[in-house]
């Protein structure tokens, strides 16, 4: 009698494991191949369902989940158009690392290869765009590769994980077990504690540093809560200068004096000529991505350098470094911060002193300065504006893609891991919005706010559909200067100022489209109703779409062109003419 | 930095879709593949093991390694050329068509390369040579003259030499 009532379908066994798994909410769409998966949420009250109204959205949301809580994010969508729909937010995670379990439906096993309607090979398809992916062919194997799933979306370098299912598979009669725990994996097994060896090396290295410089990444944040502390402890302990990727903002308080912003492309001017003049570099769990590299040949020249990676793939990829440390950031600074404590080394006082006065002097360039005059809104303005209106509030920020997330990352201070949320590898204009609507899902109280370009945001404008359903009170903050902002910018730089297409017109009127969806839509025109828009956005217990008219012209600097070094990065527009950009960099994204 | 050629073993799974995994690792990343062979080696176990032939430069060959190591169902990576000493083998069949004083001189360098006749008819020969891959490519190129009509190779399966095990 027991054993029967434990016999389910496949379904049903999938609910069961993913309950088990303490998965709260799943973001999807349903369809014909998923359809029993949709019978057993129906069925059930401990698994939320969150519609989207797109499938590239479910994955983007469930990023916003997942980067908002340290969780992997579940996506449930059908097969064919429904897979091949979440391919760009798969990538998405894929580059930035965020833990996601996407459920994908397939025809039944007797019709694959047979061109069957809504057939898609998403394994063919997702196999370069996941971490790792699996087809169910046997219902026995379904709590396994599902719990398997979540074990390597989340250990190790989180990754996004695609288990693709059969519908014969998803209605064939099964018993459940729970999981024994914890998973083993026969063949993956990521490296968190590093070797001791290596961190003595690094100790001995750090010591003897004359221009330090801590450069730290999303690693950190996906490492956890606890990295970010250790982080801040190490670099209190060393008095190291310290700069973030724009992955791992939020990993070291913006406000504390050690920090010297972001650097890389539009990062700051002391940030990245401390990286360029350091004689040792400490890169804590970020990849030497080309954003933050600039020429490989003129990067960091004379520094000694140092890469603490879980990923062992990611070291001397890029950039050719002398200790690597394979490892779990958090494991690592906790060995590193131990060993320290034991020998107490003696750091070179005088030449820190030294250095920290020329990074004072760069810093005095003030190189984020702009200047607002008149009532046009400089974007920058307006993102100063916003971070006085919510710096006092744990607010949850997401960014769409191009100039205004460049402002963002520059102009909005944080001082805690997870409440910063943007593309950073890919690049996916539409992300910040279905984003934010993962985020505000974990964290119903909270503000959360999308950073958005007007371009961007109309990528994935039918989720205003899923905020009003849910009375998701997430603000889309546009600023919006009619072009595809970075896009103008390059043309403006790179191509004679010939706007090819960059402009955009019949742009919708977005104070209408807000209130069409059930959403509030507000609009600032100049620098006096600015401060109004933003305290009514806020205060609206609803969707809201604040579209803040700025200056059509304005350029994101500091900026470091395509194919040049640090140390060679435009600070202003007057800059722009005297340092043209070479052949070598026009050919650079 | 100079390119160098790196025969590498990996061991993994033998499941669905591992062999394109490798592949597509190798070209979604632009990297070069001479030589590929795969196949079950222990039925029990379910692994597969394949030996890679690969040019790059040492900085390459290290991604390369690290890339096929991140692939979750693989279980070993062993860069044999760095390793120490090591076996190569590869085999060829060899279809050489031809009468009268060719056909003879085919059997002749034949038996010189220790090459088996694995199918004879009046005017045909297919030859089976087993060897290092200089030593194939010199008997095809030998047969070129004598009627070649049909190669097949297997690619390289290569092996550390001494006691132990992948």
């Amino acid at each position: 009698m027991k054993a029967e009532e434990s016999v389910t379908t496949g379904a049903d066994l999938l609910v069961k494991a993913m309950i088990d798994e303490d998965v709260e909410v799943v973001f999807g769409y349903p369809g014909g191949a998923v359809l029993p998966i949709y019978d057993s949420i129906f069925k059930q009250n401990r698994l939320r369902h969150i519609l989207v109204r797109h499938e590239q959205a479910a994955v983007h949301a469930a990023e916003g989940y997942a980067r908002s809580t340290g969780k992997v994010g579940v996506v449930l969508v059908t097969s064919g158009p429904g897979a091949t729909n979440a391919v760009t937010g798969l990538t998405d995670a894929l580059m930035d690392s965020i833990p996601i379990v996407c459920l994908t439906g397939q025809v039944p096993t007797h019709l694959i290869g047979n061109d069957a309607f809504q057939e898609a090979d998403t394994t063919g398809i997702t196999r370069p765009c996941t971490k790792h992916n699996y087809l169910v062919k046997d219902v026995g194997d379904l709590a396994r590769v599902l719990h398997e799933a979540f074990y390597v979306a989340r250990t190790g370098r989180p990754g996004p994980v695609v288990i693709d299912l059969p519908k014969d598979v998803l209605m064939a009669k099964h018993e459940y077990r729970p999981p024994k725990k914890p998973v083993q994996h026969k063949s993956y097994r990521p490296q968190v504690k590093p070797e001791l060896k290596r961190i003595e090396q690094a100790v001995e290295m750090i010591a003897a540093a004359k221009r330090p410089v801590i450069y730290s990444g999303g690693g950190v944040i996906n490492s956890g809560p606890k990295a970010s502390k250790l982080l801040q402890q190490f670099a209190r302990m060393t008095g190291f200068p310290i700069t973030n990727t724009l992955m791992g903002l939020g990993a070291y308080p913006a406000s504390d004096k050690q920090f010297i912003g972001m650097l890389g492309m539009h990062g700051t001017y002391e940030a990245n000529l401390a990286m360029h003049g350091c004689d040792l570099l400490l890169n804590i769990g970020a990849r030497f991505d080309d954003r933050i590299t600039g020429r490989i040949a003129a990067f960091s020249p004379g520094s000694k350098k140092i890469h603490i990676d879980i990923d062992p793939s990611s070291i001397n990829k890029n950039v050719r470094v002398d200790l690597p440390i394979v490892g779990d950031v958090a494991h690592v600074l906790e060995d590193l911060i131990r060993v320290w404590k034991a020998r107490q080394p003696k750091l070179d006082q005088k030449a820190l002193k030294a250095w920290w006065a020329q990074i004072d002097t760069w810093r005095g360039r003030d190189c984020l300065a702009y200047k607002q005059v008149g009532d046009v809104i400089k974007p920058q303005y307006a993102l100063e504006r916003l971070y006085h209106h919510i710096k006092d509030r744990d607010a949850y920020i997401t960014t769409e893609v191009g100039q205004h997330q460049m402002w963002a990352a520059q102009f909005l201070k944080f001082e805690e891991p997870n409440r910063w949320l943007t593309s950073g590898g890919l690049g996916t204009m539409g992300y910040g919005f279905p984003a934010a609507i993962g985020a505000q899902i974990a964290h119903p109280e909270a503000l959360v706010i999308d950073v958005a370009g007007e371009a961007s945001i109309l990528m994935n404008i039918q989720e205003l559909s899923t905020a009003a359903q849910y009375r998701l009170p997430v603000k889309i903050f546009i600023l919006n200067n009619q072009y595809m902002g970075m896009v103008r910018q390059w043309q403006e730089l790179l191509h004679g100022g010939r706007y090819s297409e960059s402009y955009m017109e019949s742009l919708p009127d977005f104070v209408r489209l807000a209130e069409a969806f059930g959403a509030v839509g507000l609009r600032a025109h100049s620098t006096a109703e600015l401060d109004g828009v933003i305290q009514e956005m806020i205060a609206t217990p609803k969707p809201v779409i604040a579209d803040i008219l700025v200056d059509k012209n304005e350029n994101c600097f500091p900026m470091i062109p395509s194919g040049a070094a640090h140390n060679e990065m435009l600070l202003g527009p007057e800059d722009k003419a005297a340092k043209p950009v070479s052949e070598e960099g026009m050919v650079l994204v | 930095m100079t390119v160098e050629a790196h025969t590498i073993s990996v061991l993994v799974d033998n499941e669905p879709g591992i062999l394109a995994r490798v592949v597509g690792l190798f070209s979604g990343r632009g990297y070069n593949i001479e030589s590929l062979t795969v196949a079950e080696t222990d039925a029990k176990q379910n692994l597969s093991r394949i030996t890679i032939v690969t040019r790059g430069t040492p900085m390459v060959i290290e991604q390369i390694k690290a890339q096929l190591d991140r692939l979750v169902p693989v279980h070993r990576v062993r860069d044999l050329t760095v390793e120490g000493p090591h076996i190569e083998r590869e085999l060829a069949l060899v279809k050489v068509k031809g009468v009268g004083e060719k056909r003879v001189e085919a059997l002749r360098l034949a038996d010189v390369f220790r090459a088996s006749v694995v199918d004879a008819k009046t005017d045909s020969f297919v030859f089976e040579v087993t060897g290092n891959s200089d030593k194939v490519q010199t008997f095809i190129g030998l047969m070129q003259s004598l009627g070649l009509v049909d190669v097949g190779r297997t690619g390289i399966v290569a092996m550390s030499r001494g006691g132990e095990a992948l």
